[in-house]
């Protein structure tokens, strides 16, 4: 059955992915540090008070969360432009949204991996206390990774043509992360208060419209974006 | 048909191809015949390369059309996938997977069962390294292994670009004997060289290639001559 043999495919360039990134490294090494760097530093930025630091550890996760996951977004594509494997890979039959999904497997799993260390660093460093809304919070960093990782893989496959490639990439893409960043910090601070206007539940469907709208066109506009 | 000769496997009609302003291709026609081996000469820049990325789907061309066994780049993109094996001039391989890994990543890749791995990487003289990462092999050894995921998808056409290149004795031997199993069971093959000699002993016809026009078709070890002319693009 076709689906079955798009589904090994899929499966075939996520593991793929990981398994180049994981035995490299460097690469998730890099990617992980970065985020617990900028956390530190913001820690330090913001001083002592644990008020002001409980108040600005959403904001630190997401802002750590969305510069490493950039720089895994530019590595996937690199991997394939080392020595032409991005051509061996459009050369194999079956549709092309394959591959689309493939990375977007590989980078899910991959910046999922990073966000547990990211968020758990910054759980301590900035004194965060876990309500008992927690599940929901995780559902909101879900739906946060989601969409950034389907906007991120998508501009590094438009970038991934440009020779100005690390450069592009942060400019097409953090503008138009800005609805989802903004939806994700506010649901989450709410959370993390006592969201007495209950105003979580509408950035959280907000959140779940923009990752649904982009998932959909990313795919239907890969294929024109990945051939040249 | 009449003439009893086989049907073309690569049409190539009135090509052209242009980067921003520059056309690099400019109504180039030639066929492939099944069972002929065609080698496309001609110096840097010519245009062979573009022929080939057109006809194994990479490239869309700006002008004229191209079809493998019926089925046109443009429109059935999927379909020719699955009838071409394109070696292009860098392995495409990834350096951080064992050979044996880049293989059954192929073999996924094609929907193929993973077993109809096993045996190639021995054919290509890879057997002894397939646990090793491709980061630390020669060059010629990332040829042979290119070649031997191009084994495994069992292409009815071949579109070789500079095939020789980095492969000792043996390997021009073996990349002679994959383009002769293929083109006797019927398939065909076009091929870019910048030299004639290695290719020499499967190659029916060549074309020269200059500025992106079909120079001359040179002479032909076939009994006909090839099918080959320029058209004005652009």
């Amino acid at each position: 059955m076709a689906w079955r043999e798009d589904w090994r495919r899929v499966r075939a360039i996520a593991r793929k992915d990981l398994t180049t990134e994981l035995r490299g490294k460097a690469g998730f090494n890099a990617v992980v540090s970065l985020g617990v760097t900028i956390l530190v530093l913001l820690g330090l930025a913001l001083g002592p008070d644990a008020e002001a630091l409980r108040n600005a550890a959403v904001g630190a996760v997401w802002l750590a969360t969305l510069f490493s996951a950039v720089l895994a977004f530019n590595r996937s594509f690199q991997v394939e432009l080392e020595s032409g494997a991005l051509e061996s890979l459009l050369q194999y039959p079956g549709p092309r949204w394959t591959i689309y999904a493939g990375k977007l497997l590989g980078n899910l799993i991959f910046v999922t991996l990073m966000v547990v260390i990211v968020v758990a660093v910054g759980v301590v460093l900035f004194g965060v206390r876990i309500p008992d809304t927690w599940p929901t919070l995780i559902g909101i960093l879900a739906l946060g990774i989601a969409g950034l990782v389907v906007l991120g893989t998508f501009y590094a496959s438009m970038a991934s043509r440009s020779r100005a490639r690390e450069v592009l990439l942060p400019l097409l893409l953090f503008p138009m992360l800005v609805p989802l960043l903004l939806a994700a910090a506010t649901a989450s601070k709410a959370l993390l208060g006592a969201d007495l206007m209950h105003e979580a539940s509408a950035w959280i469907r907000l959140l779940v419209a923009y990752d649904l709208v982009f998932l959909i066109a990313t795919f239907l506009v890969f294929e024109h974006v990945i051939e040249a | 048909m009449l003439t009893g000769r086989p049907e073309p496997a690569i049409v190539v009609n009135a090509l052209g191809r242009r980067f921003g302003a520059r056309w690099v291709l400019r109504g180039v026609s030639l066929e492939v015949r099944g069972g002929e081996v065609v080698g496309l000469l001609g110096p840097n820049g010519s245009g062979k390369s573009t022929v080939l990325r057109i006809v194994a789907t990479l490239l869309k061309p700006s002008a004229g059309t191209a079809s493998v066994n019926g089925l046109d780049v443009k429109r059935d993109s999927s379909g020719v996938r699955g009838q071409v094996g394109y070696l292009a001039h860098t392995p495409g391989l990834y350096d951080d997977l064992t050979a044996r890994e880049n293989l059954l990543f192929a073999a996924d890749m094609l929907g193929l069962p993973r077993s109809s791995a096993d045996g190639i990487l021995e054919r290509v003289g890879l057997g002894h390294v397939a646990g090793d990462r491709v980061r630390g092999f020669s060059a010629g050894m990332q040829r042979r292994l290119a070649f031997a995921r191009l084994t495994l998808r069992n292409p009815k056409v071949l579109l070789l670009d500079e095939p020789y290149a980095n492969l000792d004795a043996d390997g021009v031997e073996l990349m002679n004997s994959m383009i002769t199993d293929v083109v006797r069971g019927g398939g065909a093959a076009l091929v870019a060289l910048h030299e004639l000699a290695p290719a020499k002993a499967v190659l029916h016809h060549n074309l020269r290639l200059a500025d992106g026009r079909i120079e001359t078709p040179a002479a032909s070890r076939a009994g006909h001559a090839p099918t080959a002319r320029n058209s004005e693009v652009g």
